[in-house]
């Protein structure tokens, strides 16, 4: 979707302002906030490309002003409320009032570490014949769909040449709405500024993307 | 310590500090709590849990896991060697391996050619070698400024590159996980791989920094 997640070249949010010696966290709730977020999604009722979806679909006002704790705060509610495990007059009451959606795991601190090295990898094989490779000249498709994407917008029916040819991942568009995983090859692709930017592009800049085999047509 | 430094400059703070108390939570702390407390009356999630996870990331898994990684790529020429070729595995021999780390590819900076990483869509970061990643890299001035003026972002870092320096910046949209290798500085012949490390910066395995000089650090 075209959301306000999409941020690439947009202009007007000021100046990157690093902070010195930044703190893991500004608050002590945002530690509650990781935790919980990855504690929930080890339920394992949805992956992380819904995770994502739900984040891109706060509205724009809310996404912009909100920091990135917030955001996954504000999805997470989205997500336990969607899978049943939480009702809005718990949220309202802040305490469970009945019970919910029977989760398959329950993520218990003595299996965190395990679970942390363990990861969730994202490859999947493909059986089909890669459709590219390095060198190719393509161009990325021109589409908006109403759905999740992680082709940006700046990137879109832009001519790029395949840098890389990746193995097979879990396909997002579809994956993010319980559409099944699909996967697709992944592809480095890289454009020139001026491909993108056009007039005053910085001439030494070339920017890349992965995009998955669905994006690219042969150019 | 207070929030107002912390956070992005265009948001309007309802409230002017971060920290909590029980009887006086900030809004996002009450919602953050709520849903904490839910799932734990429901038997969802064990709040050990969350202390184990908090734990993990503010002491084993951070910057200094990636800057062995890149003291070893400088010392060890085989190991370079195959951390261009199968980053995930060469940086998995070292130990370090799991969530948003479990796709890695190393990109290394060049005489002509600085590497600079953004996810313009989300908070996409090589969290097994880097740990959490800032607030700034999350935040939108970052990422939508990387992909168009990625000289200008470097300079609000205080770094300047020679005009004809190429600049390629990843955006990851995809999962795999970028690791800037910098350039090993000048004067470190001979250095041990853990004196190395001690010259490589987070932001120098991003792209928003380079390897500190000998005698910075």
């Amino acid at each position: 979707m075209n959301g306000p997640h999409d941020l690439g070249g947009q202009m007007g949010f000021g100046p990157v302002a690093p902070e010195k010696d930044e703190p893991y966290f500004h608050a002590e709730w945002e530690k509650r906030a990781l935790g919980v977020t990855l504690t929930s999604g080890a339920m394992g009722h949805w992956t992380i490309d819904e995770s994502r979806h739900a984040r891109e679909c706060l509205h724009p006002a809310d996404y912009y002003s909100s920091s990135y704790y917030e955001i996954w705060i504000k999805a997470l509610e989205t997500l336990l409320k969607r899978h049943g495990f939480v009702m809005d007059e718990e949220v309202a009451a802040g305490k469970a009032l009945g019970s919910g959606t029977t989760p398959k795991r329950v993520l218990k601190a003595e299996n965190v570490a395990a679970v942390l090295a363990k990861g969730g990898p994202c490859d999947r094989p493909v059986e089909a014949p890669a459709r590219f490779e390095a060198g190719d000249r393509v161009r990325t498709k021109n589409f908006h769909p109403t759905g999740h994407t992680r082709l940006p917008r700046y990137a879109r029916g832009k001519l790029g040449v395949v840098e890389a040819v990746h193995d097979g991942f879990v396909f997002p568009d579809s994956n993010a709405h319980g559409g099944g995983e699909n996967p697709q090859r992944v592809y480095t692709v890289v454009f020139s500024a001026a491909e993108i930017w056009g007039e005053g592009a910085d001439p030494t800049l070339t920017v890349s993307i992965d995009a998955w085999e669905s994006y690219l047509e042969p150019a | 310590m207070r929030a107002s430094a912390a956070r992005p400059r265009f948001r309007r703070m309802p409230h002017d500090h971060d920290h909590y108390h029980d009887n006086e939570l900030d809004p996002m702390a009450a919602r953050a709590k709520a849903l904490e407390t839910i799932l734990t009356q429901k038997g969802l999630i064990d709040p050990a849990a969350i202390d184990a996870i908090v734990e993990t990331y503010e002491t084993k898994i951070g910057p200094r896991n990636g800057a062995k990684v890149v003291a070893k790529a400088w010392s060890d020429p085989a190991y370079a060697e195959r951390l261009k070729k199968d980053a995930t595995a060469a940086i998995a021999s070292l130990g370090f391996t799991g969530r948003q780390g479990e796709h890695m590819q190393a990109v290394f900076n060049i005489a002509d050619t600085h590497n600079l990483l953004v996810c313009t869509l989300c908070s996409c970061y090589p969290w097994s070698v880097l740990g959490l990643p800032p607030v700034w890299y999350k935040s939108p001035p970052y990422r939508s400024k990387a992909v168009i003026d990625p000289r200008g972002v470097l300079a609000e870092f205080g770094v300047s590159l020679p005009a004809e320096t190429k600049i390629r910046v990843w955006d990851s949209t995809a999962e795999l996980r970028y690791l800037v290798v910098p350039m090993r500085p000048n004067g470190t012949e001979g250095w041990s791989e853990e004196r190395l490390a001690e010259l490589v910066t987070r932001d120098s395995m991003i792209g928003t920094g380079l390897a500190l000089e000998p005698q910075a650090a």
